[in-house]
């Protein structure tokens, strides 16, 4: 009987289960923002072929530059909601920790030597070895989180203070710049293909996590690590491990992010790279609308999140907005869309649509 | 006789999507009296009670205090029309200290005399004979003085109708025996009290009038001496129940072959949760029990067994041969399931769906790389919820929002899909209703003549007399008897609980 209720209200509830969905308010906040662009100037949507400085064919256009830097964004996401469902709190030193694996890579591809003819050894040994370094604070943060019981933020507002510094001492406060070409290949375009690299990049990781999440029961280690500890513990889990190990995976994340912002200058700006770029893909999380307390968690929802929220950066930028006051006008719109992306406002709203059956169980 | 009556409830009509939660359900409280409301889970008791604390709204009927009919919002709304409640679980802040718990909420001027505060708390705390100090921190106090200052909270305000919802489940009985006597006092002074409760001993010992009701309705209102506890039990259940007192005999007991190494072995293990060493072994197939008051160490006894607490020393055998159980990951490897006294903190994972949480405990004795199917765990947790009749909308409803009793089934379910060959069940039915602890009970002798050793905790000692084929005995984190075969009756348990040979 109950079955044939459920069927009955599926009909009448479409939209109430739309609304209710997670993925709803990102995919309508990106739509929102696509008609908008729409209305006040197609010309966001145009993308033109052209070549690049090297004459290698390069697209171009707004669109392109939402999928390039979102993607530095998304990947950041991943790893942004595990730490969030894991521990209920954000890591804030994500930007700082991208400038010292920034600072590595380059301290392994150049040495000693700050302007290299050749580079000193593969990138992809320096980056294997940024990897580890980049995990190696990871677990710093995740320690603090877990053995020691601090409250993320705080715990790593430490590294988000010293981090650039850090990265700066790296490389003994010189700017190393790589003349290697093919080393702006991650953060710009590999020859011959017009779409920027990053969004590769970006590609393999969510693969990457869509496996380990398919294959492995990290979703629901971290879940019940994060809505009860307690109880996770009672159930063999080591929720230390599980929260050392959420921080230890942004660590990879953010070496990943490292490794494009980097190639993106084949130089870096160890107070500029990377700047602000956690409270980003902190506000991915959110409009995804991963709850920020912890538990329960949708990584797709994280991931069309950081689209949403480079899509948004991008149209500021095109409308003149000045670097300074996009901030501001930012918060405004990020405002609304978390707010309309909160649990209590959602009911609200689904009670709104006409006839929603409410799935409240009674008691 | 109208003069009497302080809360009228009439017709009252509560609706959830396919759920009718009442169904024209009528209340009457009168000045001076304490009215149980009895029922199953799920008869609607608690929504009853959410109801008339304006944390739902009905859909239909009227209430009315001292013959006013009133409209209720909102819990603040209910208790100032004089309608204060207390929850089964703690609903207060563990950070604050005594005297802001007993205040918070209540502050009407922005500036605070923090000192008379704390001296009006401590009045009241001592009127109470409650033993807390305004100053301490909630957190330091044990469960059940935690919950004492929410009665003393509750009480503080000018209330005409105190609920208590399920007060006593973490309470021991001299606890029990204060609260009594505060609620006499009450009722003296014309307070009339909602008594939510499962243990009928209580029911019968201080109410004046019970209230049945059963799937959201009403089954009728009764005078106390005129309904007998068979009677009662029948109503709520609706049907005759068998016997209660025997069902150890309705299931063969397992017969150990001869020179069987016990199942489960400790040798002065002990923990870092206040208890001495303690020797304990359980042969297989049999049910024993941890007995003794709140504090006694019973709970940490087993919690040490599973290695839930930091195991300071011992040694442990599992038939026969030594093992190593530090985590519990350790104890559950060698077969050990732990059922946890607090279902809310160390039990449920609230967000989690009825399928998560079944799957759980087996998920991680399986490992990391090998996550279940969606087929399989679908199959796993349909089941198990159909084995334990557990109520659920479906396997995806998050278990927070299934009552006590069926949150307690899931948990009993995610530790029988791993097979333990020794289970524990620590206050397996604490705040669940009579049927389901039956169901309970019958399936632990069952487990038990199937081969599995069974430790079972309860605060009710007829139950795991019922149970028990042998009795551990706790005092003061030291274990000080054990009783079996004659020595099994409620007055050598109650002496050797209490230390005296008389």
């Amino acid at each position: 009987m109950e079955n044939n209720h459920a069927k009955q209200s599926k009909g009448s509830s479409f939209f109430a289960d739309l609304t209710r969905n997670q993925l709803f308010i990102p995919m309508a906040a990106l739509l929102l923002l696509l008609v908008f662009n729409l209305i006040m100037d197609p010309g966001f949507f145009k993308i033109t072929l052209g070549y690049n400085s090297a004459g290698h064919p390069v697209l171009s256009g707004f669109l392109i530059t939402i999928l390039d830097y979102g993607s530095e964004l998304a990947i950041l996401a991943i790893g942004m909601t595990l730490v969030t469902a894991a521990t209920g709190g954000q890591d804030i030193s994500v930007g700082a920790a991208i400038a010292i694996s920034g600072s590595v890579l380059l301290r392994m591809l150049c040495g000693t030597n700050t302007r290299p003819e050749t580079l000193v050894m593969p990138v992809l040994l320096a980056f294997v070895i940024t990897c580890v370094v980049a995990m190696l604070f990871g677990a710093f943060n995740g320690t603090l989180v877990a053995v020691f019981g601090i409250q993320p933020m705080i715990a790593t507002l430490i590294l988000y203070t010293a981090g650039r510094s850090i990265a700066a001492w790296v490389n003994n406060n010189e700017l190393p710049i790589i003349s290697e070409p093919s080393f702006a290949y991650y953060g710009g375009f590999i020859p011959g293909c017009p779409i920027p690299t990053p969004f590769f990049i970006a590609v393999l990781c969510v693969a990457v996590i869509a496996l380990v999440l398919k294959f492995t029961t990290l979703r629901l280690y971290t879940q019940a690590v994060g809505i009860n500890e307690y109880s996770a513990k009672l159930n063999g889990l080591n929720p230390v491990f599980i929260k050392i190990l959420s921080f230890v995976i942004l660590g990879l994340c953010v070496a990943v992010v490292g490794l494009i912002k980097v190639s993106r200058f084949s130089s870096i700006n160890y107070s500029v790279i990377a700047k602000d770029i956690e409270m980003d893909a902190i506000l991915a999380v959110a409009l995804g609308g991963n709850a920020l307390s912890g538990g329960k968690f949708n990584m797709t929802a994280s991931i069309i999140g950081a689209y949403v929220i480079q899509c948004l950066t991008t149209t500021l930028y095109k409308f003149d907005v000045q670097a300074d006051a996009l901030p501001a006008y930012k918060a405004v719109v990020v405002i609304a869309l978390v707010v309309l992306s909160a649990p209590i406002v959602r009911e609200k709203l689904a009670a709104l649509m006409p006839k929603s059956g409410s799935r409240e169980v009674a008691k | 006789m109208a003069e009497n009556i302080v809360l009228q409830m009439k017709n009252i009509h509560k609706s959830f999507p396919g759920v009718r939660a009442l169904q024209g359900v009528d209340f009457t409280l009168r000045k001076g009296e304490v009215h149980a409301l009895m029922g199953e889970n799920g008869a609607g008791k608690s929504t009853l009670i959410k109801v008339l604390t304006g944390v739902y709204s009905k859909d239909e009927g009227q209430i009315s205090i001292e013959g006013k009919e009133v409209a209720i919002h909102s819990p603040q709304e209910a208790q100032k029309n004089g309608v204060s409640t207390v929850y089964q679980e703690i609903t207060l802040c563990p950070n604050l200290s005594v005297a802001e718990n007993m205040y918070i909420g209540r502050l009407e001027n922005i500036c605070q005399n923090w000192k008379k505060m704390n001296t009006d708390a401590d009045k009241i705390l001592q009127s109470l004979d409650i033993p807390a100090k305004a100053t301490q921190q909630l957190s330091t106090c044990s469960l059940a003085v935690q919950q004492m200052v929410a009665i003393a909270r509750a009480v503080d305000t000018d209330c005409k109708v105190l609920i208590l919802d399920e007060p006593t489940s973490s309470l021991d009985e001299q606890e029990v025996e204060k609260l009594f006597k505060l609620m006499r006092d009450l009722k003296g002074r014309g307070v009339g009290i909602v008594f939510v409760t499962h243990f009928l001993d209580q029911v019968y010992e201080i109410c004046d009038r019970i209230t049945v009701m059963r799937d959201g309705q009403l089954v009728g209102e009764y005078e106390i001496e005129k309904l007998p506890r068979v009677q009662l039990v029948s109503k709520m259940l609706g049907k005759e129940l068998d016997d209660l007192s025997d069902i150890q005999g309705e299931y063969s007991t397992y017969e150990p072959k001869e020179g069987e190494a016990p199942v489960f072995e400790a040798e002065e293990l002990h923990s870092d949760a206040g208890i001495k060493p303690f020797n304990f072994h359980i042969k297989k197939g049999e049910v024993n029990g941890f007995t003794g008051l709140l504090g006694s160490g019973r709970s940490e006894s087993v919690r040490a067994i599973f290695g839930a607490d930091r195991i300071l020393g011992g040694r442990v055998k599992m038939n026969g041969k030594p093992v190593k159980i530090r985590k519990p990951i350790d104890a559950m490897k060698n077969g050990i399931a732990y059922l946890p006294e607090d279902r809310k903190r160390d039990g449920i994972v609230g967000d989690l769906s009825v399928r998560d949480n079944i799957l759980l405990a087996q998920q991680v004795l399986r490992g990391f790389l090998k996550p279940f199917s969606k087929g399989e765990a679908d199959k796993i947790a349909d089941e198990y919820i159909k084995l334990l009749s557990v109520k659920t909308a479906s396997a995806d409803t998050p278990i927070k929002s299934l009552s006590g009793g069926n949150q307690q089934k899931v948990i009993l379910a995610r530790w029988l899909l791993t097979h333990p060959e020794y289970l524990i069940l620590d206050e397996p039915t604490r705040g669940i209703d009579v049927g389901t602890k039956v169901d309970i009970q019958k399936l632990v002798l069952k487990l038990a003549s199937e081969g599995m050793s069974v430790t079972f905790i309860s605060s009710e000692l007829d139950e795991m007399l019922r149970t028990c084929s042998r009795l551990v005995v706790m005092r003061d984190g030291r274990m000080v008897g054990e009783l079996s075969g004659q020595d099994l009756n409620q007055n050598k348990v109650m002496n050797t609980i209490a230390g005296g040979d008389k």
